[in-house]
Order: C-alpha cells, then structure tokens, then sequence
C-alpha cells in the first residue's frame, strides 16, 4: 500500500458504511465514484435531485436518454423500483430528513462540522447547486476528501476560510489518511494508515485529533 | 374549454418586455427548447421581448436553448443555482462582461420558492443556506433549536415548460426525470405554456396518470419529436 490512499480507495471505505436499502445521494464528481464499491447482497438506493431515486450505472455509449440523467447531468439508468418525482418532492426528501447519508466533497472541513465546498472565492461566476441544501437534512452528512490540498495545506481545519456550504452539518470525514468522526465540535479519529505515526498525521491536520477511543488501522483493498 | 395554440409563434406571442419568465428543465432534460427558439425568433423580428429575468436552474449549454436566448441579449438578470454547465461559454463571458445580472439560490431554495409561488405562500423557513453568504440580510429564526433562513416565494408572468402527454384541458404529463422544474412553475406563473410531444382530447390522459392539472396550465402547443439539448450539442448546433 501506498502512503495514502487513492480517490477509489476512499470511495470503498465510506461505501462500507452504507447499509442495505439506505437512501443515499452522492455528490457530483468524486463522490459518485461511492456507487460503485457497495459490499456484495447490499443495496443502497441512490436519490438524484432531478427526480429519480433508485437509479443505476451508466448506459453503453449511444444508449444515453437524456431525460434520464442525474445532477452532475451525466446518463444514468432506472434500477427496479425506480420513482421519478419533481424537484419540490425531491428536496423534501433532502431537507426533511428522509435521506440516510450524504456523501460529499469538500475544500475546507472545520472541527465543529462546518463545511465549504461550494466556492473558492469572488472569482469567476458563482455557483452552488444543491450542496447547501444536501448538506441539511440526511441523517449522516459525510465528507470524502484528499486529507490535504495540492499544495499540502490541511483542508481539515479548526475554521474554514472559504465560503461556508453550511454550518455544523458534517459528521464524519473520510481521507486519504484516516476516518474522522466530528462530535461535539472536535475531529475524533476513528482509523487511520498504519504506515503512518499519528504525530505526522496530526501534523498534516489543521486542528487538535482527538483520540478518546482505540483508534483502528485504515484498511483498504488494492483498487 | 380548449387550450390549444396551433403555433410556436403565437404561444409566445403575449411575452413582453421585462417579463418574468420561468424556462424548465434541468440541463437539456425537461428543456422546451422549441418555445425558446420561438422567443428568439420573434425577438429577432421585432426586437421584442427584452430586458427578460429568467428563472432557470442553469444558464444554458452551447449556442441554443437557453443559452441561445442569452446570447442573443433578451435576458437582464438570471435566476438560478448552477450557472456553471458542461459548456455555459455564453453566460460566463457575460456574466464577467457585466452584461447579465446573476442571482444564485440553493437548488432546492428555489424549487421551494417556485412551489410556494404557486402555492400562495409568500416565505418560509429553511435550514439551507443558514451561516453562508446566501443567507446575507435574510431573516433567521429559531425553531425547535435549530436556526432556519426566511425565503420569500417567487412567482412568474409566464412559465415555459416541456411535457410529453397533454390534453386541451392542460392535463400534463412528463418523460422520465423530465419532470424536474416543470410543474412548480406552471404553478408559479400567471400563464404557463407547456409545448407537448404528443397533444390528445379531453380523456386522452388516465387521470389517474395526470402530473400537472390542467388548473395551472393556460396554454399547450403540439411539438411532435422535439430536440434535445445534448443531442444538439454534441453535432455542433448553433441557433442563429
């Protein structure tokens, strides 16, 4: 294994947790990757703010319906039991609490769960989707995330300097280093890379770890 | 009672200059790109309608549809929460030439303030967006401990809406995640004109089946076989 894990190793480990028959929505980009590591016999059905829920991979080259897409816009197909519903219905699940997990990207997580993944600042033209309103509502709000930025800056941090998404709504962080729990405004680390000393890991993290329980190691497959 | 308008032409005919005009769809899925390129030609021919705010999730892709109706200068301002598509070229170089106003709402913020349009509700609470920058001057509330964000409803002169099944009564229905904005809006717009793939009589759609009734709808034009926005823009198209 290497010293960190790569995006489709991070994508299997939060996968991990997902339940059978847990109503999930991905994040567009990365977290989409999750989809495809559920664990052999489970399940999990997959919301997409346009309207579909339970719907699955992508369609062979050629075979797209572009009515049938999901919010990063890209072809999907239906999965049985499938439902199409209109965008009002499909926020009311988001917001209502009917969500069991969402799974995200981030810039910035700060130890009291707040999260920035929508805006890098006043440059270029705004945009931000359903980030802020995925981000309340699923009764797990999980974060999947390089641990640190290209330049090495922690993007676990005790304040977010970008932009908020939104305030004290993440509750459990998965990176390249380790799997991070945010209880009662602290980062609790929960496993992390054997190979790696928690001083170092501490080291590339922007606020204090907290360790009030064993600390497992991050185990993952080669991918 | 029947509904009908038998042209493109003359179902966008009443739209006029800063007109509120909700346009459905998410990306091209949804998206009534014939009724737009009616808008444009009757723009083209009589400089009319300008100085529009459309209320859209997104800000168009390539050169036709939405982004079409941008590029040819009918739209002040733009309402929406995700102007950053596959290929938003024309909102971005305007949007950064000052040439286009751009007010960004939480996806769901705006679904909900669309519905609550047409629902008679003039604002509600909701957690999206509390503590950000889109929350800035809203009024916040406590509720069962938790702080929520006042948002107001947004209603239209008009909405442009794509649906697969219709009748002349404005039954509707629609194909797949198709659905998405386009029965908030008819709710939420004075006049909601809905371009159908397939027109029927009264009883041609099962009740049972009817996703937007008829109540809200005030127009339906027949556009058998309609474009669709990726398709279009995959070969290049440009509507000019």
């Amino acid at each position: 294994m290497s010293d960190k894990l790569s995006n489709a190793q991070i994508a299997w480990r939060a996968a991990q947790d997902i339940a059978d028959g847990a109503y999930v929505n991905l994040g567009i980009g990365f977290p989409e990757m999750v989809a495809k590591f559920q664990p052999p016999g489970r399940a999990a059905i997959f919301h997409t703010e346009n309207g579909i829920l339970n719907f699955g991979e992508a369609p062979p080259e050629g075979q797209e319906d572009w009515d049938l897409i999901n919010a990063g816009k890209k072809a999907v197909t239906l999965k049985p039991g499938a439902a199409f519903f209109h965008h009002a219905d499909s926020f009311a699940m988001v917001r209502g609490g009917h969500l069991d997990v969402a799974i995200l990207g981030a810039y910035q997580v700060a130890e009291t769960g707040d999260l920035a993944n929508w805006s890098t600042g006043p440059k270029g033209v705004p945009a931000v989707g359903g980030a802020m309103d995925l981000v309340h509502g699923a009764k797990r709000v999980a974060v999947i995330t390089e641990h640190v930025t290209k330049d090495g800056a922690p993007k676990l941090v005790d304040r977010c300097t970008l932009p908020l998404t939104g305030v004290a709504c993440v509750t459990r962080v998965y990176t390249s280093l380790a799997v991070i729990d945010i209880e009662g405004g602290r980062f609790v680390l929960r496993e992390q890379l054997a190979s790696m000393p928690f001083e170092t890991l501490q080291s590339l993290t922007g606020a204090r770890l907290h360790r009030p329980g064993p600390v497992a190691d991050l185990i993952v497959p080669e991918l | 009672m029947d509904k009908t308008i038998p042209t493109l032409a003359e179902a966008v005919a009443g739209i006029g200059d800063g007109a509120v005009v909700m346009i459905g769809g998410f990306g091209g899925s949804g998206a009534p790109i014939e009724l737009i390129h009616a808008l444009i030609d009757r723009f083209r021919a009589t400089g009319h309608p300008a100085g529009l705010t459309v209320v859209n999730n997104n800000a168009g892709n390539g050169h036709i549809g939405l982004a079409a109706l941008i590029e040819a200068g009918m739209v002040r301002k733009l309402i929406c929460s995700f102007p950053r598509s596959a290929d938003p070229v024309v909102f971005t170089r305007m949007y950064l030439a000052g040439q286009i106003e751009l007010e960004l709402v939480p996806q769901g913020t705006l679904a909900e303030r669309i519905r609550a349009g047409g629902a008679g509700i003039p604002a509600f609470y909701t957690p999206t967006s509390f503590g950000t920058d889109l929350a800035k001057g809203k009024p916040v509330a406590e509720f069962e401990g938790r702080p929520y964000v006042q948002e107001r409803w947004l209603k239209a002169d008009f909405a442009l809406v794509k649906a697969e099944l219709g009748d002349v009564q404005g039954n509707l229905t629609y194909r797949a995640a198709g659905r998405n904005f386009n029965p908030l809006m008819c709710m939420a717009a004075t006049v909601a004109i809905a371009q159908v793939s397939r027109l029927v009589h009264a009883g041609g759609i099962d009740p049972e089946k009817v996703i937007t009734p008829g109540i809200f709808v005030q127009g339906v034009v027949e556009v058998a076989d309609p474009a669709q926005e990726e398709a279009l823009n995959r070969a290049g198209a440009i509507y000019a």
